[in-house]
């Protein structure tokens, strides 16, 4: 891989259902290349404590339709900036689960999770295995589609561009 | 095998036919990206190496989200969109010209049968003309600009069909926020949904917009309206499902008896009878949005508010949809109507329904709104409640400064 680590061990930031993207960064601070006016910015109206306590490498985790609502890349880029490593939800909105993945960051549905606030998380994004270590509990990600592996595998949707010019099938 | 709506588009454009679940490289028609997702789109475009945009004829950038921009941060941002646009020699549409779902259909980027893929995510209200449209991000978009293709699994579709017609005073915002809450906001994730039935074969296509347009509000990839009874001003091939076509589900509705509806905060699918929350005190009321800006909804909100004055504790703000719009809504006298009514009139855009500027509620008020979101936060504001309702509704809850049932002043 190359612009993403295979292996996460990170806290886990556990949300609910339906966190759509205002939530994730309200309209109003989107118009901004400034991927720290991004950052400070992040889940705001949902937790304003986020920004406080999360660390470089940390794990976002949430139910069903993260990401709902618009189309804004700067949702994904908001939690990328701000540190997190990879994302789990229950689902992902289209949209979104498209940018993240378009940005680097790693996303992981697994439909039955049931990780709780505070969990310790071990993740292997060559296998989508996730170890609940504050539970044991072993869980298996849906399987990407072979492109969407690929642009990760880049780093990126930019990266995968640069080097092969075209999509490729 | 049959085909659905999206499956036929889908195939003319790779040149075989596919069906859901197959991953496919398309070619695309045309793309587009407003002013929330165009700079990050330019930033892409440079960093992947794109030199020259697919078509420029097909490719356009809408200032709308910050139209005009309210800080010299966003000032600079709309200058990076002017330059490139310039420099690509694509058309930018300035302030005011309008909201980018409308003025790509008036300027005819879309048509039936195309593939279309713009930078916001009610790009799927091109399935008013029949047209296979998809919402992106920035860095997608990008790619899509600089190659003229994306890449897409063919969606499974869901078919929605409402017999009966609507009675009178009862709108298409009102059938499409009813859908909204029986499919909920995440029902159609993923996949694609056709419309069909009587009751959406006798309306216009502003109307088919509306519908369309909150295909978003379920999920969905994109949303297609069957082209029984499209009418454009110009000849088209209407691109209708095989009778075998196969669905992963359908919903039936008999929407003769069908109220006025409200969606409650804070998310689209809370949605109910507009019995159920007549009487709410409201402070401001706003007709506007792709979902709802275009004539014929500030046409019946000048029917409800003609010769008559809003409540005083109100103010009514009105952003007609495009300019164009705006012009037509000044010709036919309803423009006059709505600001002798006391609404107040602002640039065609986004603004208020993205939370950016031109009415922001205050901490603890309550909103009417023609538009298509209610999140929190959602208008700017995370201490106020954002109700969704016909523009219709909104007139009349102007009106009475409360939430009423518009067939008072309509039947």
């Amino acid at each position: 891989m190359n612009g993403v680590q295979t292996n996460i061990k990170a806290k886990a930031h556990v949300y609910g259902d339906h966190i759509d993207t205002d939530r994730i960064i309200p309209g109003k601070y989107t118009k901004t290349l400034d991927l720290s006016t991004l950052a400070n910015h992040v889940l705001e109206d949902l937790d304003p404590n986020f920004k406080k306590i999360v660390q470089q490498g940390d794990i976002l985790v949430a139910g069903i339709n993260f990401g709902c609502g618009s189309s804004r890349e700067q949702a994904p880029l908001a939690l990328k900036q701000a540190g997190i490593s990879v994302i789990i939800a229950r689902d992902f909105a289209r949209i979104f689960f498209r940018n993240a993945i378009n940005i680097g960051i790693p996303v992981l549905e697994i439909a039955d999770h049931n990780i709780q606030k505070g969990a310790e998380l071990d993740v292997n994004l060559k296998t989508g295995i996730v170890k609940d270590l504050s539970t044991g509990t072993t869980y298996k990600a849906t399987k990407l589609p072979d492109i969407m592996i690929d642009i990760l595998n880049e780093g990126g949707l930019v990266n995968y561009l640069t080097k092969h010019g075209n999509y490729s099938l | 095998m049959g085909q659905t709506i999206s499956e036929k588009i889908i195939s003319n454009h790779v040149g075989k036919k596919v069906y859901a679940g197959e991953l496919v490289v398309s070619k695309v028609d045309a793309a587009m990206a407003s002013d929330t997702t165009a700079p990050l789109t330019i930033k892409a475009f440079h960093e992947m190496g794109g030199k020259k945009v697919f078509n420029p004829n097909k490719c356009a950038f809408i200032i709308d989200h910050a139209a005009p921009s309210p800080n010299e941060r966003i000032a600079n941002l709309h200058k990076m969109m002017r330059d490139f646009a310039k420099e690509q020699g694509m058309r930018l549409f300035e302030i005011g010209e309008g909201i980018c779902h409308q003025v790509m259909v008036e300027n005819q980027y879309v048509k039936p049968g195309d593939i279309f893929i713009g930078a916001d995510s009610h790009t799927p209200t091109y399935g008013a003309l029949n047209a296979f449209a998809c919402g992106v991000g920035s860095t997608d978009l990008a790619a899509t600009m600089m190659t003229g293709k994306i890449w897409l699994k063919v969606p499974q579709t869901i078919k929605i069909n409402c017999t009966g017609k609507l009675q009178a005073g009862v709108t298409a915002k009102d059938l499409i926020l009813f859908l909204v809450g029986k499919v909920t906001v995440s029902g159609a994730t993923y996949q694609a949904i056709e419309f069909c039935g009587e009751a959406f074969e006798g309306l216009s296509l502003a109307s088919r917009m509306t519908i369309a347009n909150m295909s978003s509000e379920m999920g969905a990839k994109t949303g297609i309206v069957h082209p029984k009874g499209l009418q454009l001003d110009y000849d088209f091939n209407p691109i209708a499902p095989d009778e075998d076509a196969k669905y992963i589900k359908t919903f039936n509705f008999d929407v003769s008896d069908l109220e006025p509806q409200v969606s409650a905060p804070e998310s689209p699918d809370n949605v109910h009878n507009i019995s159920n929350y007549e009487g709410t005190k409201i402070n401001y009321a706003f007709i506007g949005t792709c979902c709802n800006g275009r004539l014929e909804d500030l046409d019946i909100a000048a029917k409800i508010l003609k010769g008559k004055k809003i409540h005083p504790d109100v103010r009514m703000i009105i952003a007609p949809a495009s300019q164009r719009v705006l012009l037509d809504a000044m010709n036919n006298g309803t423009m006059n109507t709505l600001i002798e009514a006391g609404a107040s009139l602002i640039t065609s855009g986004c603004g208020p329904c993205v939370g950016t500027h031109q009415g922001v509620p205050a901490d603890g008020e309550v909103v009417i709104s023609a538009a298509n979101r209610n999140f929190r936060g959602r208008m700017g504001n995370p201490n106020s409640n954002i109700y969704l309702g016909a523009p219709s509704t909104v007139a009349a809850s102007a009106l009475d400064g409360q939430i009423t049932n518009p067939k008072k002043y309509l039947v």
